[in-house]
């Protein structure tokens, strides 16, 4: 054991990771991922921003606003990459971590110390709308979608296609995906996450069987360049940057865990059998956190499969 | 007697040449560019073929974690289309066909050597930064192969490696994952180069995995990378569920045993853990039930057939 330990602190001894930038405490990062898409990533949540080359045509789009603490700095962000105006908006999930800026962009231009600015619109799945505009919702209408579709919604948009696709009940039952298809990059949400078990919101609409199908719809959008590496590069809600590969390793693991719980649920095992057997443990390292540890995971499963 | 004109410039002559190797070799142990050519005399059976039989954990610090997703591995997930091409990752690659081709990168400038390049294994080309450039940061992607840097330790160039994609430590799905790291030496003895791979994963293992892997000299290798863009094209040979993830179910693993029974390990060796790496595990070992290896039994057989004289008559 002690040479384990000797091994341990002489590996860490030697590695510098690149520094990350600072704002309000949280650490954060502009990644350029490829072709006209960057990734705003921070350890609070992952924006992409897709920019033009056409100075006076293009313009600035944004998967996700992220949460309002960083919205300062991520405006800033923006305007380095491009001094056009920010045109399109599209939000993945309606968690007010991806809609924190939503407001600020969406006012007149003169409080937004933006260049010219015609309309903004903000699309979103109708379901976020109607989460939105709930009495007692807590969401300013400044700050709901614009325009709202509820399959999918394509346009170009800076010299791409851009395919907005509905994943109906994954997450919750607003998520949804973005595909830039010039730039092979996609915009995953919080269906896809490095940083955790996605969080199956049953009491919004999400389901275990809607995420996987989420999952298996963006590996059918991937194409690796070589060797299971590169090529459809992968923006996850959380988390570091992705291929297919990484979507795969994500999606077995869901899929395991849930016929798991489906195969005890079949036998009649109640969610207190279900836990005492602990059946995402091997995964549990990895993926369980404080905030949404393995037990929530593989309840809210349990209680997804339950209901079908 | 060299006349006094001659001295000085003969002095910084002399001063030059003594300098140049130090300088040209600043930092640096020797170096590896060249072919070489593996050796398999460890662990041979593991490395080649057959390859690891299921339930055969010795010698892994594995914790039951790891060992709960080795035991409900199943061998068909190579089948599926997204796995079909992926390739051995940064710790087990250098363990399989390994025909070595080492070159360098060098500033244009300064002729300085800034980077290795490792090529040669399933992993594909993979580069060692020598120029002392910080690991990408956590929102970076990860590749099979990580992001290496090294250094030179006197005569040992040590490698750090970080940034691996999910993957296996041996091929019978004991897995480590995204947050494993690598720490590598290699050494030089003569024309063989050893490399050691200290492999630490927070989440599966208990204590850094160390293994070792040597190659020989050989400048006469025909080298043929094996991976490569366009080398592998999956392609759907079985029909399958859409989705479809092969996978045991928790204690359902019917040939977990086999291992035991096949080579003869008491079936609790052959789950491995951190304690069966060391030698003072064969104490223990021998307070165990040691089952019949039917493996020998079959390979006496054959041999058996081999020696007996043949019906027939004819002369061999």
């Amino acid at each position: 054991m002690k040479i384990a330990c000797l091994f341990a602190a002489l590996a860490a001894s030697l590695v510098s990771a690149q520094e990350l930038q600072q704002a309000a405490g949280v650490p954060y990062e502009v990644r350029h991922v490829q072709g006209n898409v960057y990734m705003f990533a921070s350890t609070l949540g992952n924006i992409a921003i897709q920019v033009g080359k056409d100075p006076g045509h293009d313009g600035v789009l944004l998967v996700d606003t992220g949460p309002a603490r960083l919205r300062n700095t991520i405006l800033g962000e923006i305007r380095k990459l491009s001094s056009e105006p920010v045109r399109f908006m599209i939000v993945t999930s309606p968690d007010a971590d991806h809609n924190g800026a939503n407001e600020v962009l969406l006012k007149p231009a003169s409080s937004r110390n933006f260049q010219t600015q015609s309309d903004i619109a903000l699309f979103a799945q109708d379901n976020i709308l109607q989460r939105f505009s709930r009495a007692g919702s807590g969401v300013p209408s400044d700050a709901w979608p614009t325009l709202t579709f509820l399959d999918e919604k394509s346009f170009a948009f800076n010299g791409e296609a851009i395919q907005i696709i509905a994943e109906k009940n994954a997450h919750t039952d607003g998520d949804s995906i973005v595909l830039f298809r010039g730039s092979n990059v996609i915009a995953a949400g919080d269906i896809f996450l490095t940083t955790g078990y996605p969080v199956i919101d049953v009491q919004r609409g999400g389901s275990i069987e809607g995420e996987v199908k989420a999952l298996n719809h963006i590996l059918d959008l991937t194409v690796p360049r070589s060797m299971q590496e590169g090529g459809t590069m992968v923006i996850p809600g959380h988390g570091r940057l992705c291929d297919e590969a990484d979507v795969t390793d994500y999606r077995d693991m869901l899929t395991i865990i849930r016929d798991r719980v489906q195969d005890m649920l079949r036998k009649g095992k109640t969610l207190e059998e279900v836990q005492a057997a602990r059946l995402s443990r091997d995964y549990d390292r990895r993926y369980s956190t404080s905030s949404w540890s393995g037990d929530m995971f593989v309840e809210a499963v349990y209680r997804s499969l339950k209901s079908k | 007697m060299i006349h006094a004109a001659f001295r000085v410039p003969l002095l910084l002559a002399i001063l030059a040449l003594a300098g140049a190797p130090a300088f040209a070799q600043r930092g640096m142990g020797f170096n590896p560019s060249g072919m070489w050519t593996a050796m398999y005399h460890e662990d041979e059976l593991e490395r080649t073929d057959p390859g690891a039989p299921v339930g055969d954990y010795l010698g892994i610090p594995i914790n039951d974690d790891a060992r709960l997703r080795a035991d409900t591995w199943d061998g068909d997930l190579v089948s599926v289309l997204q796995h079909q091409c992926i390739p051995h990752a940064a710790p087990y690659a250098m363990r399989g066909p390994t025909g070595l081709k080492i070159t360098t990168v060098n500033d244009p400038a300064s002729g300085q050597i800034i980077a290795f390049i490792i090529d040669g294994s399933y992993t594909g080309p993979r580069t060692i930064w020598m120029d002392g450039r910080a690991h990408p940061s956590q929102f970076a992607p990860h590749t099979w192969a990580g992001f290496s840097t090294g250094v030179w330790e006197g005569d040992t160039l040590r490698i750090e490696t970080t940034h691996i994609k999910a993957g296996y430590l041996r091929r019978n799905g004991i897995a480590f994952t995204d947050q494993a790291t690598l720490t590598e030496f290699f050494d030089l003895h003569d024309k063989y180069l050893t490399l050691t791979t200290i492999t630490e994963d927070p989440n599966y293992l208990t204590e850094p995995l160390v293994r070792t892997e040597s190659w020989v000299w050989n400048p006469y290798q025909v080298f043929t990378p094996i991976a490569g863009y366009g080398s592998c094209l999956p392609v759907p040979e079985i029909p399958r569920p859409y989705g479809w993830v092969p996978h045991h179910l928790p204690g359902t693993n019917t040939v977990l045993q086999e291992f035991s029974s096949e080579y003869g390990v008491p079936f609790e060796a052959s789950r491995g853990g951190a304690e069966t790496m060391y030698p003072e595990y064969r104490k223990k070992l021998k307070q165990m039930v040691i089952p019949h290896a039917k493996v020998f039994e079959v390979q006496f057989e054959q041999e058996h057939q081999k020696k007996a004289p043949d019906s027939s008559g004819a002369k061999q």
